[in-house]
């Protein structure tokens, strides 16, 4: 299986008060708590994360895009991958990803990730995100009713990008295009693998299962609120009659890795603390859009928030309140913390029984140091990865893993005087 | 009671609801009503008072109780052809429209782009306009919880809520979805602003045009009718109906059609 280190890159210094004296940390988050010197630095330190991921074993490293956001400090993840293939040498880089609808054309995201396959040398895994009603629908403006629309076509625009070697037209519904022919073209032919982050729509699932992409489930509450989505996701495989190889999954998990379970506790309550209090304040308003979700989704939300509210268990809107207390976050699984023992043999249920071959870590969240950050990291590389790293690799094989040139044939970077 | 009767269009079918007056205004056209958020989900009060002296005829907009497919339309153009198209299928020679909210700016749309068959024009808190230094509301987002939204369109939310109750042998959860639908539908017609673009085509209104709206409207500001007002070419008449929110049908059923009534018939205009 394949272990990847995720970075959501979140402005660290959000203020205690945030809860109570602000509406949101999303769209109409206040510019004025943000000091951009601050970010110069969280950057630097952001990309030294990620660069020491790759050097001490992870698989991969992921990126991801948010617009208008105080847990996201990246609008452009292009411009971070880009810095990351002159800086690292082995790991995956995964870019997760682009929002297909928000590009104009399109094509410029087969450009870009043509781009990063080549300056990589082949490592790109390529992320096609619908991408959040907050990053979309009212950061970017797109009418929720045309966003699937115009994201499923925006991806089939790409993917022919990729594939069609002669100059063509794109006579689309929302896009004309008289001459296709993007340069540079991929290093991996005829494209990067392509992996979709989503919710849990059973149209997301069918159609991963149709275009044999990974399906990505990239959700903040961790393998307990998880499980369900993903056996969903089995369910409908096994329906589909496709085969389980694991690794037509991505799970994103947060996981605190320390000497004892105590300092586990210890050194990793105040980020948690910090991400789910202040960096989850999102203004429910801008969750949900109608006609961001389908009318089978909503259906399906709806008889289950009815099941629910008899049952007694949600807040508004149908969503849990979300814990923010440390207790709570490790007891509902959002954090997986502890010894590295304790942390692999849980991760290594999570794994089997959810059947997940690409596992995605943060370990770096909230206002954690990089200090911190790093010694996470290396607990997770050298003590955790290796209990789990052979997990499925006997039955089953990785296609949607990139496929990099040589390593004898790739480009050195020259050293910086 | 009213008839309910469905017409095939290009890409959907149109539930039109029907009213013949009880005392009927001699050589008045029928008024045709073209509803705003949330369409017309069942025959309302407000069509019964419209009724008394005309004969009322109800089409459902794209995406809209009455008219599920809406997913054909994309552009703002798409959308007024359809209504074009709609006010054929009715075949009425001459007609009064009366336009309320989202259905206030088509009605707009298409008294400027094919007003042939429009007599007189009645707007109701209509949609149609942005002005980024006094903002309409985002209807698009709110917090998804029933009273949040009946508590925006409504200056009491319980009419919202009677016009939307689950009638009885219906499917709650499609009921529900129907209710979404509509905002989808408003929002592929109208996102981000609201706006259509009808500002560069008010000069093309020539009919003598009434508009209206709620005192308490949190939806559409004031100064919206005014730029309405403004820019119609036609003779205009303005009217703020008290105690009445957004959807002033839903509010003020009685006061509404007393003023659209005065209206319509005024001889001086």
């Amino acid at each position: 299986m394949k272990n990847l280190w995720f970075h959501l890159m979140p402005y660290k210094d959000l203020p205690d008060d945030f809860r109570e004296a602000h509406p949101s940390v999303w769209v109409d988050i206040d510019a004025g708590l943000l000091d951009p010197a601050r970010v110069h630095e969280h950057y630097n330190e952001f990309l030294d994360e990620l660069e020491y991921a790759g050097e001490v074993g992870f698989d991969g490293i992921c990126c991801n895009e948010h617009h208008q956001n105080g847990y996201g400090l990246m609008p452009s993840p292009n411009l971070i991958a880009a810095s990351l293939t002159r800086r690292t040498r082995a790991p995956a880089i995964c870019v997760m990803g682009n929002s297909l609808a928000l590009y104009n054309p399109p094509t410029r995201v087969a450009e870009e990730f043509a781009m990063l396959d080549c300056m990589s040398g082949g490592r790109l895994i390529a992320g096609f995100p619908v991408g959040t009603p907050m990053d979309t629908v009212f950061a970017y403006g797109q009418n929720p009713s045309k966003l699937r629309e115009r994201y499923l076509e925006a991806h089939d625009i790409v993917m022919k990008a990729w594939r069609e070697p002669e100059t063509f037209s794109f006579d689309g519904r929302f896009n004309q295009l008289r001459y296709v022919n993007v340069w540079p073209r991929p290093i991996q032919q005829p494209h990067p693998p392509v992996w979709i982050p989503g919710g849990g729509s059973v149209e997301t699932w069918q159609w991963c299962a149709e275009m044999d992409y990974v399906y990505c489930y990239l959700s903040y509450f961790g393998y307990k609120a998880g499980m369900a989505t993903v056996q969903g996701f089995w369910n409908e495989m096994d329906r589909l009659g496709k085969d389980r190889n694991p690794h037509r999954v991505g799970f994103l998990q947060f996981v605190g890795v320390a000497e004892t379970e105590r300092e586990a506790n210890e050194l990793y309550r105040g980020p948690a603390e910090y991400f789910y209090g202040r960096c989850l304040h999102v203004n429910p308003k801008w969750a949900s859009p109608p006609g961001y979700s389908s009318e089978a989704s909503q259906r399906a939300r709806v008889q289950s928030q009815v099941a629910q509210a008899a049952a007694g268990s949600r807040g508004i809107g149908g969503r849990p309140p979300v814990a923010t207390q440390w207790e709570d976050i490790v007891d509902l699984g959002y954090v997986v913390a502890g010894d590295p023992d304790q942390v692999a043999e849980r991760l290594r249920e999570v794994c089997l029984e959810m059947n997940v071959g690409h596992l995605m870590l943060l370990c770096q969240f909230g206002n954690m140091s990089t200090e911190l950050a790093q010694y996470n990291t290396r607990l997770y590389a050298e003590r955790v990865l290796p209990q789990i790293r052979d997990l499925f690799d006997e039955r089953w094989e990785d296609r949607w893993w990139p496929r990099p040139m040589a390593e004898a044939e790739r480009y050195t970077p020259a050293r910086v005087a | 009671m009213p008839s309910e009767r469905t017409i095939a269009l290009r890409g959907r079918s149109m539930r039109v609801f029907e009213q013949a007056p009880s005392t009927p205004a001699t050589g008045a056209p029928p008024a045709v009503f073209l509803a705003g958020i949330g369409g017309v989900p069942r025959w309302l009060p407000f069509l019964d008072h419209l009724g008394e002296t005309r004969h009322v005829v109800v089409p459902s907009l794209p995406g809209f109780p009455g008219s599920e497919a809406f997913r054909h339309l994309d552009s703002v153009y798409d959308w007024i052809i359809d209504g074009v198209e709609m006010f054929e299928a009715l075949d009425l020679p001459v007609m009064d429209l009366v336009g309320s909210s989202v259905g206030g700016a088509l009605a707009a749309e298409t008294a400027a782009i094919a007003g042939a068959r429009i007599r007189r024009l009645v707007l109701v808190a209509p949609f149609g306009l942005f002005d980024g230094d006094d903002p309409n509301a985002d209807i698009w987002a709110q917090i998804p919880a029933p009273d949040i939204l009946a508590g925006l369109v409504c200056a009491d939310p319980e009419r919202w809520k009677a016009a939307w109750e689950t009638p009885e042998g219906a499917d709650a959860v499609e009921w529900q979805i129907a209710q979404t639908r509509s905002m989808e539908a408003a929002a592929r017609f109208l996102f981000p602003f609201g706006a259509t673009g009808v500002a560069r085509r008010l000069h093309r209104i020539a009919q003598p045009t009434l508009l209206a709206r709620g005192a308490d409207d949190r939806v559409i500001p004031a100064s919206y009718l005014s730029r309405f007002a403004a820019g119609i070419a036609g003779p205009v008449r303005e009217t703020v109906i008290d105690d009445a929110g957004h959807l002033v049908e839903l509010d003020q059923p009685e006061a509404l059609a007393r003023e659209i009534h005065a209206f319509l018939s005024d001889q001086e205009l």
